[in-house]
């Protein structure tokens, strides 16, 4: 201690850094506990029964449909970039020579999906699903934009999942026998599923919280819809409420349901992605 | 493994012969099938960004031709709907890069310094609180964030700096704010990968702790620093729901800080719901200017992680 504050004495730029290095990382962390504060605070007093009615009206809004309707939108995004997005990584880590064209375009092209902006999606999905396609409006438009949108998330983590997986585990099972579509399936992809279920969960977060690439692509109107219907998920009619200031406190208590939600998302990603990197350090 | 079973065959005749005749079992069928079926998963994402690029520019390039290029870009009057209609974008270009400064000057020295302290100055007990805070940044909606910028930040910004709140000030904070995790993140582990004697030897030389962290192994890192910056600013640039919610979205050229103004994502996100004709493809064409910047910062990005490898 003693021999610390001498150096400091002898080099005060030193101390001037080390303050400015723990000042820069409690503020960091201090915002996150005031923004995930306030927005509880804010909000909790107003989530009430009442919030998760079957019928949402002008007047009593209700956020179920909402909610429902980002689930559908969760479960047919997964549905189509889910197998998508983890064939790639298999081709990608078990099948391409090393160094191959299609790996490194392949890596370009998710790097650029990533980089995208949502608003730019949004307006894709509007002139392909909804004017091209013709699907209109409707859940399956938004769905499917949002599955361009986590294809690349989907990718990335199955890939580094599939490159963690010993070697040792595919030569035993060609040892056995077994050719390389039985390996795949049954050696590879079960080892590394805890790392790719990790990256499907930061997907559903990201659809979730997404709003730019809806309003165009799945409409604003709170309703239960059909997949041909068009209708909101739940960050949408925080934006709509928030928009219309009519109704700030249904659009403090969604921003509750929505920042609750995330954040356990995250933490199941993190907690489920750290037991692989743990079983995977006993072997 | 294959040239391993060939010699071992050769002595054997029977084997010989079979392995020279073509034969399509079930098995061999369904592995040539199913590497197929992965080769075109995989280039989905190709095909993916390829229709993106073919439709904004396809679309959008036409309207910019139609209303003019130096027209659009540079003109300073946006009024889309009046009878002689004007379609300058010019103010959401400034908006947009104004916004993006000011995210950058509060974000990136705060977020650099934090992947600093996570990387050389924190102790294990408070990694385990700081990095999933960070990592939880990340993942709060944009939304989130808007509101919270509506509700708490422009009232303090109202009556600390005067103007009515929704200001270049205001976005720049909440976005200075979403691109911490992005900064954190990459830097962190761009500083996690200076290998250890860099920072040893320059201890052993006499210099401090910080002195060594500063001056030896964050320039080393400076490539993956470079890259992190990037990225941030992609993410500010392209950030359209929050801004929408607290710039006050005016579009003109702003005077002070205080001003509100109106980026190109906020400009598309407002108007897009009921334009039509010109006005619709004057936003297809806002919307082609921001994702050529997004994919030249790509490019950027790109040959910065390539010089590094």
């Amino acid at each position: 201690m003693e021999q610390q504050l001498k150096t400091y004495k002898a080099h005060p730029l030193s101390l001037v850094l080390k303050i400015l290095v723990w000042a820069a990382a409690a503020l960091t962390v201090a915002v996150f506990l005031i923004l995930v504060g306030y927005i509880l605070v804010r909000g909790v007093p107003y989530l009430s029964t009442g919030l998760f009615k079957t019928t949402s009206t002008v007047d009593e809004v209700s956020v179920l449909p909402s909610i429902v309707n980002t689930l559908k939108m969760v479960g047919i995004a997964l549905l189509v970039a889910g197998p998508l997005g983890i064939f790639s990584a298999i081709y990608l880590v078990e099948y391409a020579k090393k160094g191959s064209k299609v790996v490194k375009v392949v890596g370009l092209a998710t790097q650029t999906l990533s980089g995208i902006p949502s608003i730019i999606y949004g307006i894709f999905g509007s002139m392909f699903f909804v004017t091209t396609l013709a699907w209109r409006l409707s859940i399956l438009s938004g769905a499917f934009t949002l599955a361009i949108m986590i294809l690349p998330i989907i990718i990335t983590s199955s890939e580094e999942a599939l490159k963690s997986v010993s070697d040792s585990f595919r030569e035993g099972s060609f040892g056995l026998g077994a050719g390389k579509l039985r390996t795949v399936f049954v050696v590879v992809l079960p080892s590394a599923i805890s790392g790719i279920l990790s990256g499907i969960i930061l997907a559903i977060g990201r659809i979730v919280g997404e709003t730019a690439a809806l309003i165009f692509t799945a409409g604003t109107i709170t309703k239960f819809a059909g997949l041909s219907d068009s209708g909101s998920t739940l960050a949408v009619q925080m934006y709509n409420l928030s928009n219309e200031g009519l109704h700030m406190n249904e659009a403090s208590a969604s921003a509750v349901v929505l920042l609750v939600t995330v954040i356990l998302l995250n933490s199941l990603a993190s907690f489920v992605g750290n037991r692989i990197k743990k079983s995977s350090g006993e072997q | 493994m294959k040239n391993a079973a060939e010699t071992l065959s050769t002595p054997l005749p029977l084997a010989a012969d079979r392995s020279r005749k073509p034969h399509f079992s079930v098995r061999t069928f369904r592995e040539y099938f199913m590497q197929g079926v992965f080769l075109l998963s995989a280039c989905i994402s190709i095909l993916c960004v390829a229709v993106i690029c073919f439709y904004m520019f396809a679309k959008g390039c036409p309207a910019i031709a139609k209303i003019g290029v130096f027209e659009f870009l540079t003109g300073t009057d946006w009024f889309p709907t009046n009878t002689v209609a004007s379609y300058g974008i010019f103010p959401m270009i400034v908006g947009s890069i104004y916004v993006t400064a000011g995210a950058i000057i509060i974000g990136v020295p705060t977020g650099l310094l934090t992947a600093v302290f996570l990387s050389k100055f924190c102790p294990k007990k408070l990694y385990k609180i700081v990095l999933p805070a960070v990592n939880l940044l990340a993942g709060i909606p944009s939304i989130v964030y808007g509101f919270f910028g509506l509700v708490v930040v422009v009232p303090i910004v109202r009556s600390l700096f005067g103007g009515n709140g929704n200001s270049i000030i205001t976005a720049s904070f909440i976005l200075g704010i979403m691109i911490l995790p992005t900064v954190i993140g990459m830097s962190e582990s761009s500083l996690n990968a200076v290998p250890k004697e860099y920072y040893e030897g320059s201890l052993a030389l006499g210099a401090t702790h910080e002195r060594s962290v500063m001056r030896v192994v964050f320039p080393a890192a400076k490539s993956g620093i470079c890259a992190a910056i990037v990225l941030a600013v992609g993410r500010a640039v392209g950030e359209t729901m929050a801004v929408v919610m607290i710039a006050g979205n005016q579009a003109r050229l702003p005077d002070s800080l205080t001003d509100g103004v109106r980026t190109l994502t906020a400009n598309i996100v407002l108007e897009m719901g009921y334009a039509s004709g010109l006005h619709y493809d004057a936003l297809l064409g806002t919307g082609v200017v921001l994702f050529v910047f997004i994919l030249l910062l790509n490019v950027l990005l790109s040959v910065i992680t390539r010089k590094s490898h």
